[in-house]
């Protein structure tokens, strides 16, 4: 399967006025397509750190991410936008969009100067829609609709855009388990029948645990990325939390309290 | 779809409202002139009178088309600043870009006397206003922006909008303090506000800086919409913040600039207009909301105008106080309905 996009020898962090802040060091990651993967971790440790540096927004400490074989820092915006789109955590801003031209809003880096929809563009909005199973609410303003349904629309708008890589922040975030449940079948329906690379972050471990194929897991000391139940053997789930009272059981697959 | 329809039709009937609403406004006036008298002088033919025929075309007409170009350009600058500052209540008046031309034309009319007098003469032309008036709001608003940057309260921006309005307006205070009878009631005329007494050249003039707005800002209509998703998605759709940023703040300087510059600071259109035209198109689309806005800030104004000087009247009322009369109530209407537009 082809690599979407991979890290070669990254240091993630930030700049501060006493020097540079190292998160995590040598971090070699591999996303491939056709594959869900979830992005886990402890608050505070990292997570949009990580996500803001593969999506370009952030430059690395040290090393480079390639996506479609092209160093990500190296793209013009447009370009960029064609072949990466994101889910974000942050509120939408007050306006009367509905949510059909929230979702057209996604074939932006493809129109003309003015905004123009090709047939085309008009086709992948439908099939976006279509996708995601949202044709009930495309006349509705953003507003007026629940939170997990404005999930799926923002992943229709992602859909939209036409790329082999979605990321999302928190997507299921605020919902409850139901829309939970049917958010996460939708990425892993999209990523095995669309053959599109899906990376998530989510607190959700057991969900993560049973639907996703890959996970990158990250703790204080390192950050790995394996299939689920290598994770498990791995006894990684244990060290996620530097708390006793929250322990790992290996057999049922989740998080005992004591 | 049925959308499409219903705007169709309400763009027909807006341009439609214009176009009488332009014949109503060169139509009345202290003098009364038959309604086919003022066909008759518009079209190039002979009016019975000569004096009708020089009121319409040296007196009438180009107050109408300054009353049109201003409608037109506030409201566009409203526009964008609403959605660039993600703020509803965001406004060429509320955020003080008036009241940094107000400064830039008092430091001008009030402080030319200290110039030398070769400089003094041109900046009193009329480029000289223009220019000082455009440098005036566009220094209120990059002092805003800058401020903004610091605040992610988007109410908190209003807020420091009318700092600078007080500011300015005591800066202005300072000024007339120390200046002459004679400069005093030519700064207070003009910030009175008088969309008359212009002549064909500062038409001309007019028109041309309010084209090049209007045209920057056409420019801007898709990374707008963009913008309604905030300025993190705005980016991941290939937006270059920076850049479109940079283009709304000077299409917006030039308009309210060089329309403060020429019929003195106008308040709430900015802000009222491209409310009504939401509401009216039930819409976020900035490709629908352009020309609306465009269309409705040009009637607004025009019917302000008769208003000011209604038939009947002695004296033509200060425009600026009809557009406060209508405008205020707006923007208080606005508040209490906020609670509907932020949820």
């Amino acid at each position: 399967m082809r690599k979407v996009l991979y890290s070669k020898n990254l240091s993630i962090g930030y700049h501060t006025k006493k020097g540079n802040t190292i998160i995590a060091e040598n971090l070699n990651l591999d996303l491939h397509e056709g594959k869900l993967i979830t992005l886990i971790g402890a608050n505070g440790i990292g997570k949009s750190t990580l996500l803001r540096t593969i999506t370009g927004i952030q430059k690395p400490i040290q090393g480079e991410v390639f996506l479609n074989e092209k160093n990500i820092n190296s793209y013009h915006l447009e370009e960029l936008a064609q072949n990466l789109s994101v889910v974000l955590t942050e509120k939408l801003p007050p306006s009367n969009l509905t949510v059909y031209e929230l979702v057209a809003l996604g074939r932006q880096p493809y129109t003309n100067w003015i905004g123009k929809m090709a047939p085309e563009d008009i086709e992948k909005v439908i099939n976006a829609i279509e996708l995601t199973n949202i044709q009930e609410i495309i006349q509705k303003k953003h507003f007026e609709i629940s939170d997990g349904q404005l999930q799926k629309v923002l992943v229709a708008r992602a859909l939209a855009q036409d790329t082999n890589l979605i990321i999302l922040d928190e997507p299921t975030t605020h919902l409850d388990l139901h829309h939970k449940v049917s958010l996460f079948k939708l990425l892993k329906k999209l990523s095995a029948t669309m053959g599109k690379c899906i990376l998530f972050s989510t607190h959700d471990i057991d969900l993560a645990i049973q639907l996703s194929d890959e996970m990158i897991v990250m703790t204080k000391n390192k950050i790995v990325q394996e299939d689920p139940c290598k994770l498990i053997e791995m006894g990684v789930f244990n060290t996620l939390f530097e708390d006793e009272d929250i322990v790992f059981d290996a057999e049922k697959g989740k998080f005992l309290f004591k | 779809m049925a959308n499409k329809k219903r705007n169709t039709l309400l763009f027909f009937l807006l341009g439609f409202g214009l176009l009488a609403l332009l014949l109503i406004n060169i139509s009345f006036g202290s003098v009364t002139i038959p309604f086919k008298e003022v066909i008759k002088s518009l079209t190039g033919g002979q009016a019975s009178k000569s004096t009708w025929e020089y009121i319409i075309i040296n007196y009438r007409l180009p107050k109408a088309i300054t009353a049109i170009l201003v409608g037109m350009g506030l409201s566009i600058s409203g526009l964008l600043m609403q959605t660039l500052f993600r703020n509803p209540l965001a406004g060429p008046y509320v955020l003080g870009l008036s009241s940094g031309s107000s400064l830039g034309v008092a430091f001008v009319i009030l402080g030319a006397s200290i110039m030398p007098a070769f400089l003094s003469s041109f900046l009193l032309s009329s480029y000289g206003v223009v220019i000082a008036s455009t440098l005036g709001s566009f220094t209120v608003l990059l002092l805003v922006l800058l401020v903004s940057q610091k605040l992610r309260d988007t109410m908190a921006i209003l807020v420091v909008g009318l700092m600078f309005g007080s500011f300015t307006s005591a800066i202005v205070g300072i000024l007339t303090y120390f200046s002459s009878a004679e400069q005093l009631q030519k700064f207070t005329f003009w910030s009175l506000g008088n969309l008359g007494n212009l002549s064909w050249l500062s038409i001309v003039i007019l028109t041309i800086a309010v084209s090049i707005g209007l045209l920057m800002s056409l420019v801007c209509i898709k990374p707008l919409n963009a913008l309604l998703l905030g300025e993190n998605y705005a980016r991941s759709l290939g937006l270059n913040f920076k850049k479109t940023r940079l283009i709304i703040i000077f299409a917006t300087s030039i308009l309210a600039g060089s329309i403060t510059a020429f019929a003195g600071p106008i308040a709430f259109i900015g802000l009222a207009v491209p409310h009504m035209a939401k509401l009216l198109f039930q819409t976020s689309n900035h490709f629908i909301l352009y020309w609306s806005t465009l269309l409705i800030g040009a009637t607004i104004m025009l019917i302000c105008d008769v208003v000011s000087q209604m038939p009947g009247l002695e004296v033509t009322l200060p425009i600026n106080a009809i557009t406060s009369i209508i405008g205020a109530p707006v923007v208080i209407w606005l508040l209490v309905r906020k609670q509907k537009i932020v949820s």
